[in-house]
């Protein structure tokens, strides 16, 4: 009897995890870090366009930076990128890449088609340093202290609406205590 | 005026299809002649309601009437006129109409070629297929009105999404949408047979013409998506494991299984609950695959619009339609399944394998789909999945199955000897290794396990498929010819073969080169000389370019000139790649323009891709086979004929 109504039961257990996820209070794009006001995990990683070189975390020291996930396989990164090449434009401040989980000839061909807002981007080809900061999706931002701090992370494509609203108070709040 | 009348129309369809989804149910529950009659004419007059809103709709968009709300926002003043056509179904509201314009189509299809089923049971078909419309009216009008106004109006349109403005994916969505909601008919079938309480083997037959039919433009409508992805996004991928194209994958992969399951329920009454099942499973896919990409619950890309409400009702709506079906089919099963016994070496066996491997690909796509989500919920922890994973879960269950349809397709219904059957695939076999071992060594000058394995395996099924046709070529006079199921069957594993071949040559031999250009250079890519002759500005209808001039030398003899853009639509201000391709049944030539790299040079991206056609081609043979299969024909003849036929062409299909 049980393996007929075993489809039924399946049904109910997802339908379940369907309500949960259907909760207005939960916000795909707004999820904790552990990291967040802790240092940020060290990132070491060949440079992207020159496997001879490495992108590291002292790269940025002293430094309001944004360190932002990518990979060409993943959408949402590319509706982001017309916002991060205009947020490079306007030298808000320096963008690291950190490219996870690609084909590095596409990756390159991505950033010499669309255009590169990174000032480097890291090449995390299995995905190692990108499970030391706890990335679970691409895209993802971090906006990362002069400190080294975690200040703000944000999972999904990043738009001007989204970098007014959760972004800028930090950026403000950091370079307020500066002045 | 015409909006007004649009959403009017849609408000009296949902009214018919009431009377379409209560009176004949009940009317053959009570065995009463008015209340079946109702059935069809409703069902008529509700597909009528519904296609005039649709024209309302497409009507606004050609006449860019700018006080609708979701004109104004997928349309623009300049947009091409067969781009304001198809914007009709390029967002949320739209293409829920087109859902429900397409339901009610297959419902006349039904009521019109039902005929020779008994009446209470074609009544019960329609009913079902009246209160799935009845639920997506009524998601339409109550939270997805594609007839709002905006008042003031706005003097232009926030323009389509310039993704969509392409031939490829003006006529994928409608391809599409048939076959997701042509499982709707196999579903109801189910669903009408389990609460008759008849569930003899002609269910099975009366379903299985039209599943093949829904799993045709399934097949299409996915090959068509694929073929958009490759040349618009630009990479030169063909497939992404986007949570929305898994949405219409795993719908495929249960329709492929129930086509098979619904072989053996027909020719040998087993399996019964199990295809019962998998009709259930087919049409809730595509209803999950709905929530999924409606909801928002899942982050990607082709997301529509987000709205918690949306969500929620679909989710209601597939609790009470799945929840529903399953409650019936735990009532209904039990005792189904008939003693009827078969050897361990017999087509029962080989088809049982490949609904158990396609039910574990499904199985796995859905986990890497919804982990995500359910893995959230359970801990809190974020994972995430993505091509690495699905590519390795859908080969596990893939491969043996592409070795074992070979096999499968000649084995004999209840027992096979082994001898005859050996006899039979050991020259296909012989070619098989042959040509999978020297064609990737002389045509492209490398060997490898994954490439011979795959190599051997297309050329394996093409092979075998092509023993039953020669068969029925060289047959002696006055033996009987290959029916139409068995050759649909033959074409489609050869159009299998033919997608694993190019599937194989594709990820084994593609050139990819990156190169930065100036004009009046020229670079060689895997044996072509790609000269960038010039570039120039061109303007489109709503977009600027700038185009390349790209001539392409084989061993100094001209090939094709390609001309790739880079776009900027001016109302979205979004940049395109536009692709140029020199398309052969052997191989594409790609070349997609960059980015300005100074000094008057430009970044270049050149490819070649052998036999990628293959992947679409293949696609398309199994299609046709499908169609071939649905002329069979004993799904034509009355009630009596077909006792007759079925014994006349004996165990073939």
């Amino acid at each position: 009897m049980l393996r007929y109504i075993a489809p039924l039961i399946f049904l109910a257990v997802l339908i379940g995890f369907f309500i949960k996820g259907l909760d207005p209070d939960r916000d795909l794009n707004k999820l904790p870090s552990p990291f967040i006001d802790k240092p940020a995990p060290a990132l070491d990683l060949p440079n992207l366009k020159n496997l001879t070189e490495r992108v590291t975390s002292a790269d940025y020291e002293g430094k309001l930076a944004l360190v932002n996930v990518w990979a060409t396989w993943c959408v949402g990164c590319r509706q982001e990128h017309g916002y991060l090449l205009e947020l490079a434009k306007e030298e808000v401040l320096p963008i690291y890449g950190l490219n996870w989980r690609d084909q590095r000839n596409e990756a390159l061909s991505w950033l010499t088609q669309l255009g590169d807002p990174y000032v480097a981007s890291g090449y995390d080809a299995d995905g190692r340093v990108g499970i030391d900061w706890g990335v679970y999706g691409a895209p993802e931002t971090f906006l990362i202290a002069e400190d080294g701090r975690v200040l703000y992370k944000h999972l999904g494509p990043l738009d001007s609406f989204i970098w007014e609203r959760d972004f800028m108070p930090h950026i403000r709040a950091e370079r307020g205590v500066e002045q | 005026m015409i909006p007004e009348l649009g959403h009017f129309a849609l408000i009296l369809a949902l009214s018919l299809a009431l009377c379409q989804g209560i009176l004949p149910l009940l009317g053959a529950h009570r065995n009463d002649q008015a209340m079946l009659d109702v059935a069809k004419p409703a069902a008529v007059g509700q597909f009528v309601f519904v296609a005039f809103a649709f024209g309302c709709l497409t009507w606004s968009f050609i006449q860019s009437d700018f006080s609708v709300l979701y004109v104004a926002s997928h349309s623009q003043l300049a947009l091409p006129l067969p781009y304001k056509i198809s914007a009709v179904w390029g967002a949320h509201e739209g293409s829920l109409l087109l859902w429900v314009l397409l339901l009610a189509g297959w419902t006349v299809m039904v009521a019109f070629y039902s005929g020779s089923l008994p009446k209470a049971f074609g009544a019960r078909v329609i009913g079902v297929l009246g209160l799935l419309s009845c639920g997506f009216l009524l998601f339409t009008l109550l939270t997805s009105n594609p007839f709002e106004r905006l008042i003031p109006a706005p003097p232009d349109g926030a323009d389509l999404n310039p993704l969509l403005q392409d031939p490829g994916l003006a006529i994928h969505p409608p391809i599409l949408y048939t076959g997701y909601v042509g499982f709707s008919v196999a579903f109801a079938f189910a669903i009408a047979a389990m609460i008759s309480g008849n569930l003899d083997q002609k269910w099975a037959r009366w379903t299985r013409p039209w599943t093949t039919s829904a799993w045709l433009f399934l097949t299409i409508g996915i090959a068509l998506g694929s073929w958009w992805a490759y040349y618009e996004l630009g990479w030169g991928g063909w497939w992404f494991w986007d949570p929305v194209e898994n949405a219409s994958f795993m719908p495929w992969l249960a329709g492929t299984a129930l086509i098979h399951s619904l072989a053996v329920t027909e020719k040998r009454g087993l399996f019964k609950s199990w295809t019962l099942l998998l009709a259930i499973t087919a049409f809730s896919l595509s209803l999950l695959g709905t929530f999924l990409v409606r909801s928002g619950i899942l982050v990607s890309v082709h997301a529509f619009a987000v709205d918690p409400a949306r969500g929620l009702f679909i989710l209601a709506f597939l609790a009470v339609v799945i929840g529903g079906a399953l409650i019936l089919y735990a009532w209904r099963a039990p005792g189904l399944d008939s003693d009827a016994g078969f050897k361990a070496c017999s087509r029962e066996t080989f088809l049982l394998l490949n609904n158990v491997l396609l039910v574990i690909a499904t199985a796995l796509i859905l986990g890497g789909t919804l982990s995500p989500l359910i893995v959230e919920m359970i801990d809190g922890s974020k994972i995430s999945v993505g091509p690495p994973y699905f590519e390795i879960a859908f080969a596990i269950p893939m491969l043996p199955l592409v070795y074992l349809i070979g096999v499968g397709m000649h084995t004999a219904w209840r027992s096979q000897e082994p001898g005859p059957l050996f006899n039979q695939l050991k020259i296909p076999a012989i070619i098989a290794v042959v040509a999978g071992l020297l064609v990737p060594f002389f045509f492209y000058g490398r060997v490898g396990v994954l490439l011979v394995t795959g190599m051997i395996a297309g050329f394996w099924i093409i092979a075998v498929s092509l023993i039953q046709p020669i068969r029925s070529l060289r047959r002696k006079a006055g033996t009987t010819a290959i029916t139409r199921s068995a050759l649909g069957m033959s074409v489609a594993h050869f159009g299998v073969g033919l997608f694993v071949i190019g599937v194989t040559v594709v990820s084994g031999f593609s050139v990819e080169a990156d190169r930065s250009l100036r004009v009046g250079e020229t670079e060689s890519v895997a044996g072509y000389d790609f000269e960038l002759r010039g570039l120039r500005n061109v303007d489109g209808p709503n977009f600027r370019a700038l185009e390349g001039e790209v001539d392409i030398y084989r061993d100094g003899e001209f090939i094709s000139q390609l001309r790739p853009q880079k776009r900027t639509y001016l109302v979205q201000q979004s940049p395109m790649t536009e692709a140029g391709i020199d398309a052969n049944w052997n191989r594409d030539l790609f070349v997609a323009l960059g980015d300005p790299l100074g000094n008057d040079a430009w970044s270049v991206r050149m490819q070649y891709k052998p036999m990628i056609r293959f992947i679409w081609l293949g696609a398309f043979v199994m299609a046709l086979g499908g169609l071939i299969a649905t002329r069979d024909r004993r799904y034509r003849l009355t009630a009596t004929e077909t006792e007759k036929a079925s014994t006349l062409s004996g165990e073939l299909a």
